[in-house]
């Protein structure tokens, strides 16, 4: 039997003559190659462009400028830059912001690892705690923070009537979102409620990923419950935990939704955070130019913690 | 004083029962390897000695101590894990101090120890190392090396060796047989590589779908297995089983297959075969039992001719495996590599019956012992 008829007879297409295979050069090969992969890649990169590359630059270059939206763009230099150290509200959005991320990262953080922990174990109830943690993370924000705002309303709200009955004086009672000295409590107290459940999903993921094995060394090593916790699942959760950290920090610089739905940066400026002051000098005072340095600002703050935790995470 | 004693020790996952009631006495420092195929129930009762696994019913004794409810801890045990389970964080050095450190050892203590059980395995260079940064083998002695610093009274060993290639296998074979004779310690072996089984044993615990099969020293294994399953999981190739007629031939039994007559060597116990006379039992020829030639120190009367048709001559160096069929049964026969033989031949062999085995068709019991 001749080897075409062997082919045919498997079902396979014929053999192409050699003399039609077209013979393409590296240099055209490799082209089309990359034409291809680009082909793929140009949907996704378009859409990018036009909707985040190109507004990024603007926003960039709209930081050296003047303007309102209606009338022409004017060069400023680096007059909105020198403006920063004058503008009372943008350092205390600036130091709200840093005190909002150093509270909320860490607290977020133990909170979504202990319940991880927590719903990690053969407990009764498991997938429906789980449902319920993870529940906050996708709730419509408005419909969320209009019970937050009625659970702690300072007057009729029932976490200050549990306290009242606890003793406390009314005159002692916090004011929350209406008190200055509370309200940036009540936004990371929302803050940290709202994302704990997405990170407990990670942190749940983390703990699952870890060799059961280890544990058992551990047992058979003379270690309890908390040496366990602090030899086994602290370092094996240390990717999980840098990940969760990046987030968190990116996710607290930008803070701006809750702040809006409950305090709207008051009283004063205390829950005024720097996402909060470039909307306003965007859209309420008009100065692109000004919140464009604000946003540069912030962009640099996001930049430089990130990569100060990837140097300490590759030190580690 | 570390033997252990397991009495009616049982494991039980709701309904499913994994290890039925198996009794066992394991001496003060003797190596015992628990064998047998993928879920039977060994890896289990390791565990259960461990105290990593609950004991669902029966007693667990270290020494003269009923250990049921004891954490691991205080069971005075060490194991080397499958996967070595060693913590990768830590540097090899860590690794190996850390039980010592958790028991509060001073630190010069866990110093000498931990030097010394590095000096033993050859791993005091790869101290620093984390253990991603070590080979298979290395990891399988730093594992061992977490075992030792503790000098505790009895090794568990979970399948140790069957991540390493076949080569390193065999050489860390020979180091543990030896750390256990230096160690002086009991070591209880899990492994399904009845090779292992063999050469490391003082006794061997063959054990099927949770049942303990035979407990016995590795040459006794060989020769005098009970039952059809240790017959055939002790030995590479495995023993042929053919079915056969005994009938009796004036003062001696012959094994009837495919209408030949195979002669029963003279010291089998007559009285223990005479009942089955007559009906169908199972022969059990091991593959080394043939012969292309009759060997010196064999008499005559013992070797039975067979003629077979080779299917596959499988050569292995040393020897060759040749696949064959007679009387419509497979029959795996190690012969000399000299022996030539083709897909299709058929070859004359000559059985030394010496040996053989004879099992109940039903019962799969040897009738023999």
């Amino acid at each position: 039997m001749s080897i075409s008829n062997t082919a045919s007879a498997a079902g396979r297409a014929p053999a192409i003559p050699r003399n039609r295979i077209k013979v393409l050069s590296k240099r055209r090969r490799r082209l089309q190659n990359a034409l291809v992969a680009y082909s793929f890649i140009a949907p996704n990169f378009i859409g990018f462009a036009v909707f985040t590359l190109g507004p990024i630059l603007f926003a960039f270059a709209l930081a050296f400028m003047h303007w309102d939206g209606s009338n022409a763009i004017t060069f400023a230099g680096l007059d909105n830059f020198w403006r920063l150290f004058e503008d009372k509200a943008f350092i205390a959005a600036f130091w709200n912001t840093i005190i909002y991320t150093v509270v909320s990262v860490p607290a977020t953080l133990v909170c979504a690892l202990g319940l991880a922990i927590l719903l990690n174990q053969k407990i009764f109830g498991r997938d429906f705690f789980r449902t319920a943690m993870f529940f906050p993370y996708v709730a419509s924000l408005v419909a969320v923070a209009v019970v937050w705002n009625m659970i702690f309303n300072p007057e009729m709200g029932p976490v200050n009537m549990i306290l009242y009955t606890l003793g406390l004086d009314p005159k002692d009672m916090p004011g929350w979102a209406a008190d200055r000295h509370w309200a940036m409590v009540t936004v990371i107290l929302f803050g940290i409620w709202k994302s704990m459940g997405y990170y407990m999903v990670i942190y749940l993921a983390g703990l699952q990923g870890i060799n059961s094995e280890l544990y058992e060394a551990a047992d058979l090593d003379g270690a309890n419950a908390w040496q366990k916790f602090i030899y086994v699942t602290v370092p094996q959760l240390a990717p999980t935990t840098f990940f969760v950290t990046v987030m968190l920090t990116i996710q607290s610089f930008k803070v701006f939704d809750q702040v809006y739905m409950i305090t709207q940066g008051g009283p004063g400026t205390s829950t005024l955070v720097l996402v909060y002051h470039i909307y306003n000098e965007a859209f309420i005072s008009w100065d692109l130019g000004y919140s464009s340095m604000i946003a540069l600002v912030l962009f640099f703050l996001v930049l430089a913690v990130t990569v100060i935790q990837f140097r300490r995470q590759r030190e580690d | 004083m570390a033997s252990i004693s397991l009495k009616k020790l049982n494991k039980t996952y709701g309904a499913l029962t994994v290890v039925h009631d198996i009794d066992l006495e394991i001496a003060d420092k003797e190596f015992i390897i628990l064998v047998g195929p993928s879920g039977c129930g060994k890896s289990t009762t390791l565990r259960m000695i461990a105290g990593l696994e609950e004991i669902s019913g029966g007693e667990l004794k270290i020494g003269t101590d009923l250990m049921n409810d004891v954490p691991s801890k205080d069971r005075d045990i060490a194991m080397v894990f499958q996967n070595y389970a060693l913590y990768p964080h830590m540097t090899v050095y860590k690794n190996m101090a850390f039980g010592l450190q958790l028991r509060k050892a001073s630190r010069e203590i866990i110093d000498t120890k931990v030097q010394e059980a590095a000096k033993i395995l050859d791993i005091t260079h790869l101290l620093n190392r984390k253990p991603k940064a070590l080979s298979g083998g290395q990891r399988q002695r730093v594992a061992l090396g977490r075992a030792m610093v503790r000098s505790p009274e009895v090794f568990l060993l979970d399948e140790p060796l069957s991540n390493l290639d076949a080569k390193l296998r065999g050489t860390m074979r020979a180091e543990i047989t030896k750390l256990h004779k230096r160690l002086d310690a009991t070591f209880i072996y899990v492994t399904h590589d009845q090779i292992e089984a063999m050469t490391m044993a003082d006794r061997i615990v063959v054990m099927k779908d949770g049942h303990i099969q035979q407990v016995d020293t590795p040459q006794n294994l060989y020769d005098r297995p009970v039952n059809m399953f240790v017959a055939g999981f002790i030995g590479a190739p495995q023993m042929n089983m053919l079915p056969c007629v005994v009938e009796r031939r004036e003062e001696t039994f012959v094994a009837i297959f495919d209408g030949r007559e195979l002669p029963l060597p003279s010291h089998f116990d007559k009285v223990r075969i005479a009942p089955y006379e007559g009906q169908e039992l199972v022969l059990g020829i091991r593959p080394e039992s043939f012969h292309e030639l009759p060997p010196a120190d064999i008499p005559s009367e013992n070797l039975a001719a067979f003629k077979a048709v080779v299917d596959l001559a499988e050569p292995m160096g040393s020897e060759v495996h040749l696949n064959m069929t007679t009387g419509g049964r497979n029959l795996i026969a190690r012969v000399s590599p000299r022996f030539k033989a083709k897909i299709g031949d058929e070859v004359a062999l000559l059985a030394d019956m010496t040996n053989v085995q004879l099992f109940g068709k039903e019962t799969e019991r040897s009738i023999l012992y």
